[in-house]
């Protein structure tokens, strides 16, 4: 339903209550925004030494540049590993053995049911208690093993969902022909599912990119270490500097939301799948999603 | 290596264990409360004719989704309460508490709006024109006939949020508030990485999101509108 069924096109009356209206609002929400800005200026914030550092180039190539490279390497690795995470583990609630299917599902669902951060923590820590011997496992390590198991889990789920999507007679037309079960995967499945997966594989992506973030309690040194703790420790402008890191997050994610949404668009008028969209995985046990 | 299967900590901790599981309870039903009243008057302003409105809650969902959770609750941390200053309460702790507790709402509600949006969408055009037509306005249209319909339809993807929200107050440890992580952390650096500290912990939340997932899985069967 679109939101104008809510309300008549206006008449004269309505059309007069809803700029009055619209005045209101806007004097509120100019209002909210003036108490903000009038507080963060009585702070002093806008102080023009505590901006000006974004202005210099060496803080930009020497902090926010490494730092953003440093957060996409986590995330780009990751995300490949959590791809390839996801297949395994995807295929593997689907097949047909038991001893693959129940395995697969139970690490599937404990790795989505636990908070990434305990992974991390495990990650960073478990290998030299464990071992007995003194390893040290690097940040940038225990931050993709765990956006990785935790990411590849949810991917496990759209690929399933993907396959599942796919209608029933597709893969009974391969079965019939005489291909099987590994044919029918490759040649039928996968590439009709693979259209209606990339929507949710990209939405996942801006969740796993958000996630990076995470690489600051451990000390991992990405945008957010940078923006938050080394930039404000040389000029002391924390509040700038998490507006400054926010927009640049900010600017990646839109772009990133926006190509989902194109390419769902898209795949929603393809003719090359038969399978309908699918939608973010549930989180444990419901369905929707977010993180 | 008899010690890698020791799980006397747990038992030794149990106490500090639970404090820490009901620090985090406390976190997410309090922020799940205020993101649903949050979320709620963010949907209204993103379908009401009022296009100032539209753009303030597009705007505010568009920043906060898409901005770190990690971030946020630094902000509210280190920015608003360490350098500006502003206290919610005299008593640290429950400064960082309620500071926490407003960063994880302020981030939720905006997956609260998008979730109630799209049951908006759910509910049938004609719904909506019976309501004008029996002559309610936006206002009486959206209370009373559109937005029950759109909560139940949403339940499920509320239960997903509230079992996310549960996961991510892990991260109010950067916010200086202890609970579960913090302590699972603490214990990392008394005892090491043992797994079954770490399985414990692991336990710990499933025994939180599981059942909530149960719950709202089955509360949205039962609360489904039959069409």
């Amino acid at each position: 339903m679109s939101t104008s069924v809510l309300f008549d096109v206006p008449g004269p009356r309505a059309r007069l209550r809803n700029n009055v209206l619209t005045l209101v609002s806007a004097v509120v929400v100019l209002g909210i925004a003036y108490l903000l800005i009038k507080g963060l200026a009585d702070k002093g914030q806008f102080a023009g030494r505590l901006w000006e550092p974004f202005l210099r180039p060496e803080v930009w190539t020497g902090q926010i540049i490494p730092g953003l490279v440093a957060t996409l390497e986590a995330a780009v690795v990751s995300a490949v590993l959590a791809l390839v995470f996801g297949i395994v583990f995807g295929l593997g609630r689907l097949s047909d053995h038991t001893w693959i299917r129940v395995p697969a599902g139970a690490v599937v669902e404990f790795f989505r049911a636990i908070p990434l951060l305990l992974l991390i923590f495990f990650a960073q820590a478990g290998p030299a208690t464990i071992s007995g011997y003194t390893v040290s496992v690097p940040a940038f390590a225990a931050v993709v093993i765990g956006l990785t198991l935790y990411n590849g889990s949810v991917l496990a789920e759209v690929f399933r969902a993907g396959i599942h999507a796919v209608p029933k007679g597709q893969s009974e037309a391969g079965y019939a022909l005489g291909l099987r079960k590994g044919g029918v995967m490759r040649l039928i499945l996968l590439p009709q599912a693979t259209t209606a997966m990339m929507p949710a594989i990209v939405s996942q992506m801006v969740v796993l990119l958000k996630d990076t973030a995470l690489g600051w309690v451990i000390a991992y040194e990405e945008l957010l270490n940078f923006g938050l703790k080394q930039i404000p420790a040389n000029f002391g402008n924390l509040i700038p500097s998490a507006i400054v890191i926010s927009l640049v997050y900010i600017a990646i994610n839109l772009a990133l939301g926006h190509l989902a949404t194109v390419l769902e668009r898209r795949s929603r008028r393809s003719r090359r799948t038969t399978a309908t969209v699918v939608g973010t995985p549930a989180a444990v046990g419901v369905g929707g999603g977010m993180d | 290596m008899e010690s890698l299967l020791d799980f006397s900590p747990l038992v030794e901790e149990f106490g500090t264990i639970l404090t820490g599981f009901w620090s985090t309870i406390r976190l997410t039903l309090m922020s799940g409360i205020l993101a649903l009243i949050a979320g709620t008057i963010l949907v209204a302003m993103r379908v009401s004719p009022t296009p100032v409105l539209r753009a303030a809650g597009t705007i505010y969902v568009n920043t906060l989704r898409n901005t770190p959770l990690t971030l946020v609750l630094l902000l509210c941390a280190l920015g608003l309460s360490d350098t500006l200053q502003l206290h919610l309460s005299t008593d640290s702790p429950t400064n960082y508490y309620w500071w926490a507790t407003l960063g994880l709402s302020a981030y939720t509600a905006a997956f609260v709006c998008e979730a109630l949006r799209a049951g908006i969408n759910t509910v049938p055009p004609g719904q909506a024109e019976a309501a004008r037509a029996i002559g309610l306005t936006f206002p009486q249209s959206l209370r009373m006939v559109v937005l029950p319909q759109a909560f139940r339809s949403v339940i499920a993807p509320l239960g997903s949020i509230f079992i996310a929200l549960t996961k991510n107050t892990t991260i109010v440890i950067v916010a200086g508030y202890i609970e579960a992580s913090s302590v699972m952390k603490q214990m990392f650096d008394d005892y090491g990485g043992t797994l079954p500290i770490f399985l414990g912990f692991a336990i710990g939340y499933m025994v939180l999101t599981l059942p909530t997932g149960f719950l709202f899985g089955r509360l949205a069967k039962r609360m489904a509108v039959i069409r």
